[in-house]
């Protein structure tokens, strides 16, 4: 004590970092984060042997590479959640500088890989897709400006990110990559009534919505094949879609056992975009509500923790990254079941994907890191006797 | 609003007062201002919050609802919908007079490759090249390791190339179900029938077309799902028609000709029980049309109803009916046919300038005098004469519910001079179809009324107009017997069947140049049986018949067409069910007498 008082031995000013760390976490969402990226894994295993065969690997190499992404972005996660906020902040600016730039120079010198539509750069061992890092650095980004914006005196930050959103929209919509854009813009709409949009202008920009999608359906062919095969209420069992309902049929409740699945040799895309199909067929009906409970129980958890948030930037920022990681996994599984129109999208920390994974465990960690339990000054509120 | 100012004075003037900076004050005004309004904001976000906390939690749970519908249902078998209206590819049948099957269709399979799936391409193109002679092997494996995602290999396979294909064991050699027309009874009545061909076409099925014949004609009716596939009745008549053609395939082979045509017409309803023309073709297997040569030699060109010749005498028959309907004659009356007789400078001969001196009506037609019909023509004059013919349907294609029909248009003058109307009334300078003869023919045969002339099952008679009196019909009728049993058609005498019939032999004209050829005729033979109450008519013609069984040549119908309508009539009267009459039988004497 002597010692303490006098200086000679150096007190901590705060409490170790791993044990506040573990202390103040969403325990729960981390774990349910490590339970589906287990179950991708795991599906991984039934999904990517067909895939390996036909590129001419052996059978579990796309598994391993999934698992050394994994540790990747798992240790990513860790690392971002350590964060502060402010902190996470200033690395994200960056991020999305960086990111921003390479998504402008990506028409020069990014590859399509022969898929039609140029998202990519070609590192050699793994491709970038600098859209799936610009996401949640953008997020962060438009959140500190909307925060700003509600300072007295404030930059009018609303106005600046929305034409930042409007921006990245308009490249991503020239590669094209109408699914990334939809969600950017997603994510930005989500934070933008959070942060008190007027109610008039939300129900205008939703009429915006429905006129560009009729504006889309007119002029891409691509897109009205789209939203045509979606109208039509019979299922040509020779699309993507019709083998996944067909997979998902076959599964029933308990599935037709590990391994015994079909679905996977007959479609293109079932380590992806279709590998709750997968889940669907082999594990049946038990697996798949267990995985939109996991995915549920993050999405809720995080709204349910931000409300208590009184930081505007925190708050926006979580709801960006809760929404878009939220929405993701429901795109993906709502077009496997075809409550919504066909679109290739990544199902969260189980699909197979080397960027987008990390991506996701570095947008997590954020989230993590926004989610974490901290001080809200309520006794402040209980001395003014503002306490409701 | 009342606006709280920032700096209130009262208190700014007392902080003076004291000493205080009254900065302070405003500092710490705006930060309680701050305060509320971040308070005001995180409530109104707490809200906001909330509701999309529930709205992704309801999303989450419908998505599971809907993923636990679908787990609960059966999976069906997939089975892929046609895109828009589906092909209706089923066609009526098309039946005889009493119902046998004339076209039928039969469930077959199409034959493509999805060359996406396929496992061995090169192994596929090497069996499908031993199983079908007329693939190229190299022009398969080109199409199954290209770009292609999808390539027709057969439209149409049989049962046993099907099996053949199946035990290839490749998957991405698939059967698409195929409706394919067919015609049972190969050639026989090929040219009524036609043919089809495949329409619209697509994996699940394809549209069956028909391409000629009565299958074009009555296409849409034979399509049309309201009439719930019942079958099309014909008037022709199967067995009848297999011994017509049969008989007529022998004739024109023992006459050595080039071409043969028949045509059996029942003369009360204008039903063409019959029709043959030779050569023929399988509908089943329908050729494709000659790019070389005259049309009107491929086994496709139907010589009865679309071939039109000038079918010389037999058309005698109509100047006398006409001239005795008239009036102007009766059959004794006596006609002076001596040479010589020129109408618009024009010699009017006879058959080897024959010189038969003074004849009576009856035996114009049982010698087959020009100039005595010429003579007859002149009489009748060149407007009666046309409206006669054209009252029994030769200035018209005839009306015959066939496609090929309206290519039968009859050749007549520009202009019809009396000249004209002398040829034509001994069968020269107007062309007609076989078909339109037997019209003509059916008039005389019942009794004086024209006839349309039909190929769909009549329910009773179908007398047109009447064209001649019954007396004029009756007594040609006569005219017509004595032909057969007295005349130039010797040869055609039926026992029991009281033939009666005019011939013609009418030189062919050359293709080019104008004139015609020494050595090469058509010989028709029109026949009505039973000659006392005729109940059919039989037109035979032969193309360019040569008879070289006697010591020259000969041409002329009354050794060509003749014997071939005779053997003709002799295998089909039984099967039309005529009795046959041979007179009063002699009394019977009993052994014991």
């Amino acid at each position: 004590m002597t010692e303490m008082v006098y200086g000679t031995v150096r007190v901590r000013d705060s409490e170790p970092v791993l044990p506040k760390w573990w202390r103040t976490i969403d325990k729960w969402s981390l774990s349910c984060i490590l339970i589906l990226f287990a179950i991708g894994i795991l599906l991984g295993l039934a999904a990517s042997p067909p895939l390996a065969e036909r590129n001419g690997f052996e059978a579990f190499h796309y598994v391993q590479r999934q698992a050394i992404f994994g540790t990747v972005a798992l240790i990513a996660l860790v690392v971002t959640s350590l964060m502060s906020p402010v902190l996470v902040r200033r690395l994200a600016v960056v991020a999305f500088l960086v990111a921003f730039v390479a998504l402008a120079f990506l028409p020069i010198f990014g590859t399509d890989f022969g898929k039609g539509a140029v998202r990519w750069y070609s590192l050699g061992f793994a491709s970038l897709q600098p859209s799936e890092f610009l996401k949640p650095a953008f997020i962060i980004v438009a959140a500190w400006m909307m925060a700003a914006s509600q300072e007295i005196g404030g930059p009018p930050g609303r106005l600046w990110s929305f034409f930042l959103v409007m921006a990245i929209v308009l490249m991503l919509a020239m590669q094209p990559d109408f699914g990334q854009a939809c969600l950017i813009l997603f994510g930005w709409g989500v934070m933008y009534f959070v942060a008190g949009a007027p109610m008039f202008l939300l129900l205008g920009m939703a009429g915006m919505v429905v006129l560009a999608g009729m504006f889309a359906y007119n002029n891409s062919e691509h897109f009205a094949r789209r939203i045509d095969g979606y109208l039509n209420p019979d299922i040509d069992p020779t699309t993507q879609i019709g083998y996944a309902t067909n997979a998902i049929q076959e599964g029933g409740f308990f599935g037709v056992g590990v391994g015994e699945g079909q679905v996977k040799w007959s479609l293109p895309d079932a380590h992806t975009d279709f590998i709750i199909a997968v889940a669907a067929e082999e594990y049946g009906l038990v697996l798949v509500l267990f995985i939109i409970c996991l995915y549920a129980s993050v999405v809720v958890r995080s709204l349910l923790r931000l409300m208590k948030e009184r930081d505007p930037f925190i708050r926006l920022a979580g709801t960006g990254l809760a929404c878009m990681f939220g929405v993701q996994a429901m795109i993906n599984m709502g077009v496997a079941v075809r409550l919504l129109p066909a679109k290739g999208m990544t199902l969260p920390f189980v699909s197979y994907g080397g960027s987008s994974l990390i991506a996701m465990g570095i947008s997590v960690g954020m989230l993590l890191a926004f989610t974490r339990t901290r001080p809200q000054g309520e006794i402040g509120d209980i001395l003014r006797g503002r306490l409701r | 609003m009342i606006r709280t100012p920032l700096r209130p004075l009262a208190r700014i003037l007392e902080a003076r007062q004291k000493g205080e900076n009254p900065d302070a004050i405003e500092r710490e005004n705006l930060r309680i201002r701050h305060e509320q309004m971040r308070d005001t904001a995180r409530v109104r976000a707490e809200g906001r919050l909330l509701v999309l906390g529930v709205a992704f939690f309801c999303a989450f749970a419908i998505t599971g609802a809907r993923m636990a519908t679908l787990a609960a249902s059966e999976p069906a078998e997939p089975r892929a919908h046609t895109q828009g209206a589906s092909i209706v590819s089923s066609r009526a049948d098309i039946v005889d007079r009493k119902g046998r099957i004339l076209a039928t269709n039969m469930d077959t399979y199409s034959l493509y490759a999805h060359p996406q799936q396929m496992i061995e391409p090169e192994r596929a193109a090497q069996a499908l090249a031993g199983i079908f002679p007329d693939l190229d092997e190299a022009r398969l494996l080109r199409d199954f390791t290209g770009n292609r995602k999808f390539v027709w290999v057969r439209k149409k396979l049989s049962p046993e190339q099907k099996q053949a294909v199946h035990d290839i064991g490749e998957p991405g050699l698939l059967f698409g179900p195929r409706e394919m027309r067919l015609y049972p009874n190969g050639t026989l009545a090929a040219h009524v029938m036609g043919g089809t061909r495949f329409g619209q076409e697509g994996v699940h099925s394809a549209e069956v077309v028909g391409s000629a014949g009565i299958e074009r004609y009555f296409d849409a009716l034979l399509r049309d799902p309201a009439r719930e596939g019942a079958p099309l009745a014909l008037s022709l008549d199967l067995t009848v028609q297999a011994a017509v053609e049969r008989v007529l395939a022998s004739g024109m082979m023992l006459m050595n000709a080039k071409g043969a045509a028949a045509v059996l017409m029942d003369v009360h309803t204008g039903e063409v029980v019959s029709i043959a023309s030779l050569p023929t073709f399988d509908p089943n297997d329908r050729p494709m049309p000659p790019v070389t040569g005259s049309p009107a030699d491929s086994p496709l060109f139907n010589r009865a109803v679309q071939g039109v010749y000038e079918l010389g005498s037999t058309f005698k028959i109509f100047t006398a009916a006409q001239a005795m309907d008239l009036g102007l004659v009766a059959p004794e009356t006596q006609i002076d046919t001596k040479p010589p007789m020129r109408v618009g400078g024009f010699n009017i001969g006879e058959f080897r300038n024959k010189n038969y001196g003074t004849l009576s009506i009856e035996e114009i037609i049982i010698h087959s005098s020009n100039r005595g019909t010429a003579k007859l023509a002149l009489q009748i004059g060149n407007e009666r004469q046309q409206d006669f013919l054209r009252k029994l349907g030769f200035f018209e294609p005839t009306p015959v519910e066939i496609t090929e029909a309206q290519g039968g248009q009859p050749l007549l003058p520009k202009t019809w001079t009396d000249l004209s109307s002398v040829t034509i009334s001994y069968g020269h300078g107007l062309s007609s179809s076989p078909l339109h003869l037997a019209a003509g023919y059916s008039a005389i045969a019942n009794g004086g009324y024209a006839v349309k002339p039909t190929l769909l099952r009549q329910p009773g008679p179908q007398y047109g107009p009447r064209v001649m009196s019954e007396r004029a019909a009756e007594r040609s009728r006569v005219m017509l017997r004595k032909v057969v049993t007295e005349g130039t058609a010797s040869f055609g005498e039926v026992k029991g069947y009281q033939v009666g019939g005019k011939t013609g032999t009418a030189d062919k004209p050359r293709e080019r140049g104008g004139g015609y050829y020494d050595d090469k005729v058509i010989a028709t033979f029109a026949t009505i049986f039973p000659a006392h109450a005729p109940e059919y008519v039989l037109v035979v013609t032969l193309d360019e018949p040569v008879d070289t069984m006697g010591e020259k040549p000969r041409r002329t119908a009354g050794w060509t067409a003749v014997p071939v309508a005779a053997e003709m009539i002799g295998r089909i009267a039984p099967l039309l069910g005529l009795r046959p009459d041979y007179g009063v039988p002699d009394p019977i004497h009993l052994a014991s007498d």
